[in-house]
């Protein structure tokens, strides 16, 4: 049996690169990956509690988050693809409408 | 069950009527304005009558009606609460009489005035405070009607407030009545820290029941509670050192001058004294105080006014130097002659201002004696109503300035040693009122007609610029409608007839005003003689350790002295009929026969006859020793550095500083995404951080 110690760093490493590609790219499909890559993170450690304590709520929450996402990735790719339209380029930095 | 008087109604009356021209006259026609500025007075009138036919069925005097509590802090309450003794009566009967026919008689002065409505609605306004004033049944609600009086005195002054003066003369007589009123406030809190109350009678009550023995010895709680009302009442009686305001009032309408500065707003220092007549028995020391400021004042005031030329300030004058007669009598524990004094005073200083005020009506405006005289045949009847007010503030017998003044006399002579130096003060005080009263009369109506060549440069007001332009150049010098000569023959005839009610024993009457008013001031003569009968063997040697001390009322004396004051009273009145004849004679000498002599004799003056007619520069010894170093501690440290300097700075560095921070704070604000998902990053790891260090411990 694999410690659930082993599962927890496993995700925290995964939150960590999560994070650090979110605040290292600057394509926004780079960082919207990103996202799913932090959410999925968090996932993994709601599951390996869930297992290690045998409640099932911690298996239900995974699939909240999940169809969360999938909202999220639907209006965050139309969000993109409309970003785009309008100003021809992937750059979040040049998506800079609202900087003083 | 006690009859209800309903004495709220007299004075809500008038204030009905200031409301309604105060809001609408400005839409009603002239006729509707008048009539609602007469009916409301009348009114109150009409009540004040049926109240006084009232009142002498009334079983309980004083007669107290409590309508509502006002402020409860604490234990500590004032109500609206009126009440109505013998001394109220009269002033309600003078304020509500002398006022309407002042109303009747301003119909007629202002009808061509663009501010009618608003003179009539100021007019009701001040109807309302000074009956407040004078039914109040506590010092809270008597300064309501003071400080009341004082805005309606404030706006009449100011009436032709595109002028500059005056707006100015209104400006000096609301600040300096200030300074009095600080003083009233000032007393007020010392009676309430000490009776916890306001109330007239829970005052008095303390005070003859309590601890306060007569203050003879030295200055106690009780003289310096007198002291400051006193200064209050200087305030807005005028007199020294506060009177200053009272001249420069004259530049209101005439009726205002009559009814607010001459017959009753300035006599409710009188009154309010009178009223507080205990607390001055008890304080020795501040009624002494009260007869020098009263004697100084009429003799100084009376002097100013034999050397003024101005119609209007001659009264002016003279109404401060009367206050200053009846600052006297109070000052010497004859409160009653001096409420006799107010009245007849209120009665013939009235007609004077209103005939005066006919007078300048007649001649468009002009208001310089000198360019008067031979007015007799072209404006009789106010020359004849004029000339009963002249002998009446002379104090020629039988007219009521003869009976009120002669009380004021003997009274001061009776008062005991110091009494005869008031009385020498007094009695050239009245030689000079006689003069510069005959002097107005015969530079006014007799001789000749001196016009002036710039007679008609209008420099008064405008009123007559806006009243008389249409009636040319002097040549229409006409008789006063009969809506302003009703009220002057009406008010004649008071001031013929007014005195004989006090008529004095010693001349063959019976003093009525005297007995009348005596329940309202006995209570405290008997209490300073009480004083005495608590500890009979010192008694003598407590009244000899004070000499200054007031005697109490000279009738309760002996009746083995009665003959021996009584002939003295009777010589003393023949000292004041000659003061009065003297003064005649000495003016119908000056400006009735020789004409050039006065010229002449203020040329051998020279230097004091200057500095007398300057009104001993005492405007502008004010001016340099207070107004301008006020003016210029505001200008310098007030405002420069203090508002400037230091208000400012504190708002102004307050914003900065946040700017300043802000900016810096700002720059957070940088929206790029990245950066604000580094800082969230950063504060995650600290948090983490933090739970370790503490998973740790």
């Amino acid at each position: 049996m694999v410690p659930v110690s082993f599962y927890l760093v496993l995700s925290a490493i995964l939150f960590t690169v999560g994070v650090a590609a979110f605040i290292y790219k600057r394509n926004i499909i780079t960082i919207f990956m990103s996202i799913e890559l932090m959410l999925n993170a968090v996932n993994l450690s709601f599951v390996a509690f869930a297992n290690v304590r045998g409640n099932v709520s911690g298996h239900v929450f995974v699939f909240f988050v999940m169809v969360v996402a999938a909202a999220e990735a639907a209006a965050g790719l139309a969000i993109i693809i409309s970003v785009f339209r309008t100003r021809e380029t992937l750059n979040v930095d040049k998506v800079n409408l609202l900087k003083l | 069950m006690e009859q209800n008087l309903h004495l709220w109604t007299i004075p809500l009356l008038p204030l009905a009527g200031a409301a309604i021209n105060g809001t609408v006259g400005k839409r009603l026609q002239k006729n509707v304005v008048s009539a609602i500025a007469l009916l409301f007075p009348a009114l109150a009138f009409l009540q004040a009558a049926w109240v006084a036919a009232a009142f002498f069925d009334l079983r309980h005097v004083p007669y107290i009606e409590e309508h509502m509590e006002w402020i409860a802090a604490g234990n500590f309450t004032v109500h609206f609460a009126f009440m109505l003794d013998q001394l109220s009566l009269v002033m309600l009967l003078v304020v509500t009489g002398v006022g309407f026919l002042i109303h009747v008689y301003s119909v007629g002065y202002m009808s061509e005035d663009p501010g009618y409505y608003r003179f009539f609605s100021y007019l009701n306004l001040f109807m309302f405070f000074m009956l407040m004033l004078i039914l109040a049944n506590n010092y809270l609600l008597m300064f309501v009607g003071w400080e009341g009086v004082g805005l309606a005195s404030y706006l009449l002054i100011g009436f032709y407030f595109l002028k500059h003066s005056a707006s100015q003369a209104g400006k000096k007589a609301f600040v300096t009545n200030r300074v009095g009123d600080f003083a009233f406030l000032i007393g007020m809190f010392l009676l309430v820290q000490k009776f916890n109350s306001l109330d007239y009678s829970v005052v008095f009550a303390g005070i003859r029941n309590g601890n306060f023995p007569v203050e003879s010895g030295g200055a106690g709680f009780l003289t310096w509670v007198a002291i400051c009302l006193m200064v209050g009442a200087c305030g807005k009686s005028a007199q020294l050192p506060l009177y200053v305001w009272l001249p420069d009032a004259m530049e209101g309408p005439t009726p205002v001058s009559a009814l607010i500065h001459a017959a009753t707003m300035v006599t409710a220092g009188i009154y309010m004294v009178a009223r507080s007549n205990i607390i001055f028995n008890h304080a020795p020391i501040a009624l002494t105080c009260v007869a020098i400021i009263g004697a100084l004042t009429a003799i100084f005031a009376a002097s100013i006014g034999i050397t003024q030329f101005d119609i209007k300030r001659v009264l002016a004058y003279s109404t401060i130097s009367q206050l200053g007669y009846m600052f006297m009598a109070c000052g010497v524990a004859a409160y009653s002659a001096a409420i006799f004094h107010l009245m007849t005073h209120a009665f013939f200083k009235a007609l004077l201002f209103l005939s005066a005020g006919s007078v300048i009506h007649a001649l468009s405006g002009e208001q310089d004696m000198r360019r008067m005289g031979g007015l007799k045949k072209l404006i009789p009847w106010t020359f004849m109503v004029m000339t009963a007010g002249t002998i009446a503030i002379a104090g020629i017998w039988p007219f009521a300035g003869f009976f009120s003044k002669d009380e004021i006399l003997w009274k001061t002579w009776s008062s005991g040693p110091s009494g005869k130096i008031f009385w020498g003060i007094g009695w050239i005080t009245a030689l000079m009122t006689s003069f510069y009263m005959f002097r107005l009369l015969f530079m006014t109506f007799a001789g000749e007609r001196r016009e002036a060549e710039h007679a008609h440069v209008d420099t008064h007001g405008s009123h007559a610029a806006a009243g008389h332009a249409g009636h040319g150049h002097g040549h229409g010098i006409h008789e006063s409608p009969w809506v302003m000569l009703g009220p002057l023959v009406a008010l004649a005839t008071l001031s013929f007839i007014g005195g004989w009610i006090g008529w004095p024993q010693a001349l063959g009457g019976s003093n009525r005003f005297e007995k009348f008013l005596a329940p309202v001031f006995e209570q405290s003569e008997t209490a300073s003689p009480s004083q005495e009968k608590g500890a009979p063997p010192v008694a003598g040697e407590h009244a000899a350790a004070a000499p200054g001390r007031p005697q109490v009322e000279p009738g309760h004396s002996g009746t083995t002295e009665v003959h021996g004051e009584e002939g003295m009273e009777q010589l003393l009145t023949g000292l004041s009929l000659l003061a009065a004849f003297s003064g005649l004679g000495a003016a119908w000498y000056l400006y009735g026969i020789r004409p050039e002599k006065p010229a002449q004799i203020a040329e051998a003056f020279g230097g004091f006859y200057r500095t007398v007619k300057n009104k001993y520069y005492v405007d502008e010894i004010y001016q340099e020793a207070i107004i301008d170093p006020i003016v210029q501690g505001s200008d310098e440290i007030l405002w420069r550095s203090v508002d400037a300097g230091i208000i400012d700075g504190a708002v102004n560095g307050a914003g900065s500083t946040a700017r300043f921070f802000s900016g810096r704070l700002r720059q957070m604000q940088s929206g790029n995404i990245r950066s604000y998902a580094g800082w969230v990053a950063i504060g995650a790891v600290g948090v983490l951080a933090y739970m370790i260090y503490m998973g740790m411990q």
